[in-house]
């Protein structure tokens, strides 16, 4: 079938990258793209509607269906755990998660505080390590928690360590090394399959063209 | 917990008002004669069952079972399926003979609630089950009455992927060996994460042959001609029995003619052991969510009697949501009459209901605002003052 495919961006950090792969696979995308406001963005000439969010919302979207596709961070699937089909591993805006704190310190022994954006993926990490913890959800500034004393311990995305550092914390454990994916809705999957099999191929070649 | 407005329901639970009820007969009665037509008995069981036979027995995740405790203390559960109360009840008082049975259910069944929206908590199913006939065609048929079935209740555009448990189970423990490492890739494909699977499989050491058998799993998916490529990626044994069976099943749904509405895909797992062969998926274009979803399982053996079965299950919400809006003409005609016509007027609702017209008889005194009111009907009757 081929029903035109709605496509759900992430806003910000990875859009940009995401865009340019876009185009590298060879998709007609208008310059205007880049700096538009607009939510949706219709793409007659690729038959293709393009739908801006939250990184975080992108696999709502998609397991909902109101998106076919999307380009979502693997920390947003781990945390979100939604039943979409993760593609492909598309390589850009490499980071990774990360337990941080203040440098030396040790957890509290009686009630351990982690802050963190990704409450799920916290708990279950510091259960893996045997650990108990009480976690604290924030949506923002991270760091913050462990320098005014919210937390003993954070778990967030780290890029360049930049921000860490210029704000004198150090990293503890390295959980998870996070890249963007190619995620789809399990019925676009099976019923637009034929345009999503072309997405998935000409995505692939540029992907393992960059890695070589 | 903050005290609750008046109108609140519990979360997950839904209200249908008239015009959605009148849209859920109409589809609900459309499948439940297409089902009738084919043999299958229609049954009914209890809302509330054991959480240890019934709960545990279901094909649903233990966290997405509605508890409740009874008065001894009993974990219930609020039924999450229809097919384990089925099997039940077919293993302890149907299943007598050694025949086969084809049984039939429209009915609610229970999630535990979630936050977010879009997941009720109660859900209407129909669907059937065949039990105790193990022949490809027993598969074959329930496969085409769910197509027939959503046919006749006005479903165009749909597709129903099939995929062999059996298959995957199979090429894992010829390469793989230990059921370690196979359960970790079955983990994966249930999941639904490829890229996850591709790097599990490229982190164990196999020969490069083997590796791409792997994964070219991933690509089984489309018509007849994939049953071809899976043939080349098996050796003997169970593996080549699930394609001769879902080979078998190819030719059944063509002697139905409904060739145009299946398809394959091997890629469709179920999260434990409970599906035993040949598995199933009904997706419609505009809805997010598969529609409905049946295979073939050794439930009943649960239950204490040597059989396994087939059935399907259809979402009616998800169908309703494929189907999108459509009008649902409006056919109430109303008497609006006083004291005095009072009689006459009964007299003509009597003869309007023989012609099968739903009818209301309306005493002119009870209304308010008569403009409003005549709009509700498709046509009014005036029997109002002195004849």
């Amino acid at each position: 079938m081929n029903a035109k495919l709605t496509i759900a961006m992430p806003k910000g950090r990875i859009f940009e990258e995401a865009l340019e792969l876009l185009r590298k696979a060879g998709y007609t995308l208008p310059p205007e793209f880049d700096d538009s406001r607009k939510l949706i963005l219709d793409v007659e000439a690729e038959d293709m509607r393009f739908i801006l969010a939250k990184p975080m919302d992108v696999a709502t979207y998609v397991e909902h269906g109101v998106a076919d596709v999307g380009i979502a961070g693997k920390d947003v699937l781990l945390e979100e755990e939604r039943d979409v089909y993760e593609l492909l591993d598309l390589q850009i805006s490499a980071c990774y998660l990360a337990v941080a704190g203040l440098p030396g310190t040790a957890m509290n022994d009686v009630a351990p505080k982690v802050a963190t954006k990704y409450p799920n993926v916290a708990a279950a990490y510091f259960r893996e390590q045997g650990e108990q913890v009480e976690i604290i959800k924030l949506n923002g500034s991270i760091e913050l928690a462990p320098l005014i004393g919210l937390a003993d311990r954070i778990v967030d995305i780290v890029s360049t360590g930049r921000t860490l550092v210029e704000n004198g914390l150090v990293e503890y454990e390295r959980i998870k090394d996070v890249t963007s994916r190619l995620i789809v809705n399990p019925v676009s999957y099976r019923i637009k399959d034929e345009r999503i099999n072309e997405l998935v191929t000409r995505l692939s070649t540029v992907v393992s063209l960059e890695v070589k | 917990m903050s005290r609750l407005f008046m109108f609140e329901k519990p979360l997950g639970m839904r209200d249908t008002l008239p015009e959605l009820y009148e849209k859920k007969h109409r589809v609900r009665t459309l499948m439940e004669d297409a089902i009738k037509q084919w043999g299958y008995q229609f049954i009914d069981t209890p809302t509330l069952e054991y959480y240890e036979t019934v709960g545990t027995a279901s094909a649903i995740l233990d966290s997405e079972l509605f508890k409740l405790l009874d008065k001894d203390g009993h974990t219930l559960v609020l039924r999450p399926d229809m097919t384990s109360p089925i099997a039940r009840v077919a293993a302890s008082r149907l299943l007598e003979n050694d025949l086969p049975l084809r049984l039939a259910y429209a009915g609610n069944v229970y999630r535990a609630q979630q936050r977010e929206g879009g997941r009720p908590a109660e859900f209407e199913q129909i669907g059937v089950e065949y039990i105790n006939d193990d022949t490809v065609s027993s598969d074959g048929e329930v496969i085409a009455l769910l197509v027939s079935s959503l046919k006749k209740a006005g479903l165009n555009q749909f597709q129903v992927s099939v995929g062999h448990i059996g298959f995957a189970q199979e090429l894992f423990k010829q390469i793989l060996g230990t059921n370690g490492r196979a359960n970790a890739l079955r983990r994966f494909l249930y999941e639904k994460n490829f890229v996850g699977y591709r790097e599990q499989v490229n982190s164990y050491s196999l020969s490069s042959i083997d590796k791409k058998r792997l994964l070219q799993l991933l690509e089984l998916r489309g018509g007849e001609e994939i049953i071809g490529k899976a043939l080349d990626i098996v050796e003997d044994g169970y593996g080549k029995e699930s394609l001769i069976q879902l080979k078998e099943l190819w030719d059944v749904i063509k002697d139905y003619g409904l060739e145009d509405y299946v398809k394959f895909d091997f890629t469709i797992v179920s999260h434990m052991s409970y599906y035993s062969g040949i598995l199933f998926e009904a997706y419609a274009g505009n809805v997010g969510f598969p529609i409905g979803n049946g295979g073939r399982y050794g439930l009943i053996e649960k239950f204490g009697k040597k059989a396994s079965a087939t059935g399907f299950a259809v979402r009616l919400d998800k169908l309703l949501e494929a189907m999108g809006s459509q009008e649902i003409s409006n056919t109430v005609e109303c008497i609006l009459f006083s004291q005095e016509r009072r009689k006459e007027a009964f007299q003509l609702a009597e003869t309007m209901k023989a012609e099968g017209k739903q009818t209301v008889l309306q005493d002119i005194n009870g209304v308010k605002n008569l403009d409003a009111f005549t709009k509700k009907f498709a046509n009014t009757t005036f029997l109002i003052g002195g004849a």
